[in-house]
């Protein structure tokens, strides 16, 4: 059952023509939108309801908290363009406090595919999950010729005697690509998340963590209920502290202009040449 | 865990659901609503007595195995529970706690542990689309049974109600019938002093929806109107008073909030059973319990 707040133009035909009267244009009306599904859902369907990001979060917020988190309804938010992804579309359509203000809610489970090959996994498994979940989709970049480890919401991309870099989503891509060109004690290592909340942390991340030089995390959301926030909090509850700890988050509009996702992600020291930037800073600064 | 009606309560049920026995149905129901606010200090009793009818006459008399019943006015909530007490879906023990600590009963619909109860309302505009999402769900399944959704009048100023009219209609759900508490009376004024929609069911007909107004304290007038099956997604206003039945209280702002006094209890009661011209119940006996319907 799939269900879209009047989007998908030049993209979601063949799946209406594959779904016939389980497809639904619920039209310009979020919160009736979630709704209906929400209903669907207490009667044993499974609905998928899609739209921008923002419009399938922030517009029927109450909504999913009432009608679908609070019975535990298995409906599957799916946001298109997590983060700054509708770029100079202008800030109505950009997402930087999506998932943090989503796992708030009782049940909800976050998805935050970082490649092509996540997607299909993802929703496979989110067929069969017993509860609601939030797909956040954002323009994969995959490196050339990277070999992507089998899925798995931690995975470790690559290995080093420096930094532990921890991603989430798809921003993963082009910093990878470029920190992998990173050689000596410079070189991080790097993992990405693609699951929310971030508990149980895997005991090979831990193990990197008490390894690592310091612990940088990134993400394309704001600070506040974003990865670092909460990842912190469960290292300094289990005691695994870090050598040194930095974040980067988003920040919003710091100039006031507005330009494409690169564009946002570079003003917020998001993009590939912020973060081996600050890797060697750290590293002069260690050597010093 | 909703609990089985015993075997008194099943017969309690069906001597209620004969038409000799409404007047008996409505006193019973009607007092013990006024003593489970009353002992629970809770308010939005005005509210309630305004929709017990329709609430009693609609489960006692419409509603089959395969229909469902949405509350979208989760404040009407004790309504809900005595009517589900004069079924035997409640116990006594279960509204005695209403509104207190450690009650499932709280005082809007919970969100889980009551079979009957679909979903947790309370806040307004939800009700009409999560039972358009209901009845789409019986379209698509090729399911039997009508979907009830029971709003207020306030409650159409939310924008998502109007949302969930457009859908109702434009997938011709004709297994929903919308139900309109029209009480004149919101939280901070009447209806027509905050956000005037009269002629409420002119808007209805506009959406393109057969639309009944009918008196909501006239019995047979509301039954009429709920046996009446249109084609596609209808609504049924029924224009009732907030705190019917209780004088100092019918179309009274106030009882929209406030908590009973004991004398105001005690006169609430005394009109009801005089209206009713019924033999007194005993306002506080914690006994007057689906059994004792029996008595």
């Amino acid at each position: 059952m799939f269900l879209t707040g009047d989007l998908g133009y030049s993209a979601l035909e063949p799946l209406r023509e594959a779904l016939g009267p389980r497809f639904i244009n619920a039209g310009v009306a979020e919160q009736n939108m979630v709704s209906v599904a929400a209903g669907l859902a207490r009667s044993g369907m499974r609905p998928w309801v899609y739209s921008i990001a923002p419009f399938v979060y922030a517009r029927p917020y109450e909504q999913i908290r009432n009608d679908v988190c609070l019975h535990r309804l298995p409906v599957v938010l799916v946001g298109n363009g997590g983060g700054y992804g509708y770029g100079v579309m202008g800030a109505s359509h950009h997402a930087l406090e999506d998932y943090g203000a989503l796992l708030c809610l009782p049940h909800l489970r976050v998805y935050v595919p970082a490649f092509d090959q996540d997607v299909a996994v993802q929703v496979e498994s989110l067929f069969s999950v017993a509860h609601p979940a939030y797909l956040r989709l954002g323009a994969s970049e995959e490196p050339r010729g990277a070999v992507i480890p089998p899925y798995s919401p931690w995975r470790r991309l690559q290995e080093g005697p420096g930094w532990l870099v921890l991603v989430t989503g798809p921003l993963v891509g082009g910093i990878w690509s470029r920190v992998g060109a990173l050689a000596g004690d410079l070189r991080p290592t790097v993992w990405v998340l693609t699951e929310l909340p971030c508990n149980p942390i895997p005991a090979e991340f831990l193990g990197d963590v008490r390894k690592a030089r310091g612990l940088l995390l990134v993400e394309e959301h704001v600070a506040q209920g974003g990865v670092a926030q909460n990842l912190a909090l469960a290292l300094l509850a289990a005691g695994n502290l870090p050598a040194q700890f930095a974040a980067r988050s988003a920040q919003g509009y710091l100039t006031g202009r507005y330009g494409s996702q690169a564009f946002h992600r570079r003003e917020c020291g998001l993009d590939a040449a912020s973060i081996v930037d600050f890797l060697t800073f750290e590293d002069a600064r260690d050597a010093a | 865990m909703t609990p089985q009606p015993s075997p008194t309560q099943i017969a309690v049920a069906r001597v209620l659901k004969s038409p000799q026995s409404w007047d008996e149905l409505r006193r019973r129901a009607k007092l013990r609503l006024l003593q489970m606010h009353f002992e629970s200090r809770a308010g939005h009793i005005g509210g309630n007595l305004s929709s017990l009818d329709l609430m009693l006459i609609l489960h006692h008399e419409m509603l089959e195995e395969d229909d469902q019943f949405v509350l979208s006015k989760g404040h009407a909530a004790g309504a809900y529970y005595v009517t589900l007490w004069t079924l035997g879906k409640l116990e006594e023990n279960d509204l005695s706690l209403f509104h207190q600590d450690g009650t499932r009963l709280s005082g809007h619909p919970p969100s889980s542990g009551i079979d009957e109860i679909l979903f947790a309302t309370g806040s307004l505009g939800h009700g009409a689309s999560l039972a358009a999402g209901l009845a789409k769900a019986k379209q698509l399944k090729s399911e039997s049974g009508r979907v009830f959704c029971l709003t207020s009048d306030g409650e159409w100023n939310e924008g998502s109600c109007w949302e969930a009219l457009t859908f109702a209609r434009h997938h011709n759900l004709d297994n929903l019938t919308i139900l309109v508490d029209l009480n004149g009376l919101q939280g901070f004024g009447t209806t027509r002093e905050v956000a005037n929609l009269e002629p409420l069911g002119e808007k209805f007909r506009a959406f393109g929806l057969p639309t009944q107004e009918v008196d909501g304290h006239d019995v047979d007038a509301v039954r009429r109107a709920l046996r009446i099956h249109h084609m596609g997604p209808d609504v049924v206003v029924t224009r009732t008073h907030k705190g019917y039945g209780v004088s100092f209280m019918e179309d009274r702002l106030e009882w929209h909030y406030l908590p009973m006094t004991e004398a105001q209890y005690l006169q609430a009661v005394q009109e009801v059973e005089q209206t009713c011209e019924m033999p007194s119940a005993k306002p506080y006996s914690k006994q007057l319990d689906a059994r004792s319907l029996c008595s």
